[in-house]
């Protein structure tokens, strides 16, 4: 019953939620055409991006704005601290492992999911069309999947059993087998081993989406090139990097740049799989345990307000990019 | 990547003949090879494999999974004891947190926060492409720059105002929060979409006198159902699949979603570890086929340089 009227609520917000919105846009719409045609014309594009403009101002500017200003108050945002929220997160040792796992998840997962994208992207193109259609459906299948549901898939792979006893995740019986010892891997923190396993996890969602945009982009080489190069007697190795790579440069940045942006506030997998304990803790986990688990509102908005610094660049980036585009267009 | 150059004769010959031999030539070039294959067979095997074990060991009894990997299972594939449903049964309507009303919860907070932002989306993308207005350009520009802002700088202050006007653990509280963290790439897309329109059939639209709600009406949202599609489907994998946001302004109460549920179960030892590889596939079931039967449009908008931050 309860279920049923969560639904027919869930539907009823569709429908009140569009035909709301269409009565809202229709009656301003007609407000707007009483007025002088002058006017008119000058009103109606706000009418038009007004809503959007409205939500992405309550939902994301003005939190922003209150961000930066809560992180110079303390944890309850009752008074101000000044900059003690920033000088106590950067001094003390369990941030700062924070910041360099982080840092290590920025280097490795786009770096990996990018060369495996671009490795599958290369290898599918020569197989038949049929296979090549099927092998990249199937390595591009992660990504459907939620960063939870991976974290359940992997758990079994990691799962650990007491040495002696009969290992039931697929990484200690295959260590096992070659005469290791079982292991914990999630808490074996050496060589940040852990950190590693988990990136892991995000690098096998990611390179289905690096593969598909780099095979669209690969695909788009013109064939003429390449074939100057066979003429000249280069070898497969030699045009691929002398002349394919060069060609897909753009591409590669920008795929680069958008699995980076993700991993910098990546949550899930930590949370779910470690906590952020044994050393493993990254910004993204940080910012929710400060906020949860410390009730710490002033750390956890220095933490954003770091994040967001670090991600201005790629912003400035992402801008530069469109405009590029739109000359082009 | 090992393949003999084989390129053919095609130094002789002219314009369209030409064209001809070298394109049997890269064809030939292209030929798939037995180390091409084979690294490709295991490159499959190696992302598919993760999914599958998932897949086995949730049909597998307790006491087996317990006991013994999943792939110990195919040695007695056809045994009556080797397979069950009761995890997806225990984990389906049993335990303390049954995961239907989750599914249900998951489903009343994805539907509406994919499609409440769209109508607001297209109207803004309509005026950004077919309007012209002072600051136009600059606006778009801060939308695009919000493409990369990452949600978590509007949690705390939205937490205190959801808790000051009494929205927190509500569904509003969701639908609204996804409706505005997804709006800068629905009208990314959408705007970008709707630029590539041939711009002849809106003019004449005006010369007939159509207004501009009329000509985006009839016009301009029959031909962008590609680009609405695109973005439904992002916004909807991407809702369904959020932990984030769903456990600050929900949290594991009766509103409950999938994820949240899920991460509970991963936390379980022992007893009820089960239950999670069940209620993992659960959760799966939906996105993927979203994702199989609708995989086209998907691609076509990651392509056209729709990438959410």
């Amino acid at each position: 019953m309860d279920i049923a009227i969560k639904l027919i609520n869930a539907l009823l917000a569709v429908v009140f939620g569009v035909l709301g919105a269409l009565v809202l846009y229709w009656v301003l719409n007609k407000i707007v055409e009483k007025l002088p045609n002058k006017v008119e014309d000058r009103v109606k594009p706000w009418v038009f991006i007004g809503p959007a403009v409205l939500l992405v101002g309550l939902f994301l500017i003005y939190p922003a704005i209150r961000t930066i200003i809560l992180s110079f108050a303390n944890s309850t945002s009752t008074a101000w601290v000044g900059t003690e929220n920033y000088t106590n997160l950067l001094g003390s040792s369990s941030f700062q492992q924070v910041l360099i796992n982080t840092l290590l998840w920025m280097i490795v997962v786009p770096t990996m999911s990018v060369a495996l994208g671009l490795v599958v992207a290369v290898l599918a193109d020569r197989l038949n069309p049929r296979n090549e259609k099927l092998s990249k459906s199937l390595i591009f299948m992660p990504m459907a999947i939620s960063m939870v549901g991976a974290a359940a898939i992997w758990k079994i792979i990691y799962e650990a059993k007491p040495a002696g006893s009969t290992q039931t995740g697929l990484l200690n019986a295959i260590w096992v087998g070659l005469g290791g010892e079982p292991q914990a891997w999630l808490q074996f923190s050496q060589l940040r081993i852990n950190s590693l396993l988990l990136m892991v996890i995000l690098i096998w969602l990611q390179a289905g989406f690096c593969m598909v945009l780099l095979s669209a982009a690969i695909k788009g080489v013109p064939e003429d090139t390449i074939e100057a190069g066979r003429i000249d007697g280069a070898s497969e190795l030699a045009i691929f990097f002398r002349i394919v790579v060069p060609q897909i440069w753009p591409t590669v940045i920008t795929v680069f740049v958008t699995v980076l942006i993700g991993v910098m506030k990546v949550f899930d997998i930590v949370y779910v799989m470690t906590g952020g304990n044994f050393n493993t803790d990254i910004v993204g986990n940080r910012f929710f345990s400060e906020l949860f688990t410390n009730g710490n509102a002033g750390n956890a908005a220095a933490i954003v307000v770091m994040l967001m610094i670090a991600i201005t660049p790629f912003m400035v980036y992402q801008v530069r990019q469109f405009r590029k585009q739109e000359v082009e267009r | 990547m090992s393949t003999p150059t084989q390129t053919a004769p095609v130094a002789g010959l002219q314009g369209r003949s030409r064209r001809r031999a070298a394109k049997v030539a890269t064809d030939k070039g292209k030929k798939p090879n037995i180390i091409i294959t084979t690294v490709m067979v295991l490159l499959c095997i190696a992302w598919v494999l993760p999914t599958f074990g998932l897949f086995v060991t949730s049909l597998r009894p307790e006491e087996d999974i317990n006991s013994s990997g999943w792939w110990t299972a195919f040695a007695n594939p056809l045994s009556a004891t080797t397979w069950t449903l009761e995890n997806y049964q225990g984990v389906w309507s049993g335990g303390q947190t049954p995961i239907n009303i989750s599914f249900v919860n998951s489903l009343a907070v994805a539907i509406p926060a994919t499609i409440l932002p769209i109508m607001v989306a297209a109207f803004a993308a309509y005026a950004f492409t077919f309007m012209e207005f002072p600051g136009r350009d600059w606006i778009f520009v801060a939308f695009v720059a919000l493409l990369v802002v990452p949600n978590q700088v509007a949690l705390v202050p939205l937490l205190q105002f959801y808790g000051q006007i009494g929205l927190t653990g509500t569904f509003p509280a969701v639908w609204l929060a996804h409706a505005g963290f997804g709006m800068p790439l629905a009208v990314y897309i959408l705007r970008n979409y709707m630029a590539t329109l041939p711009r002849a059939v809106i003019e004449s639209a005006k010369i007939d006198g159509a207004s501009h709600f009329v000509t985006f009406w009839r016009l301009i949202v029959p031909m962008s159902v590609p680009a609405l599609v695109s973005f439904a489907i992002f916004q909807f994998l991407w809702v369904w699949n959020d932990l984030l946001v769903a456990l600050v302004f929900l949290g594991s109460g009766e509103n409950m979603v999938l994820t949240v549920n899920i991460k509970g179960l991963v936390g379980q030892q022992g007893q009820g570890a089960n239950l999670l590889t069940a209620g993992a596939f659960i959760s799966m079931v939906i996105p993927l086929l979203v994702f199989v039967g609708l995989q086209r449009y998907f691609v076509r908008g990651m392509t056209s340089g729709a990438v959410k931050g």
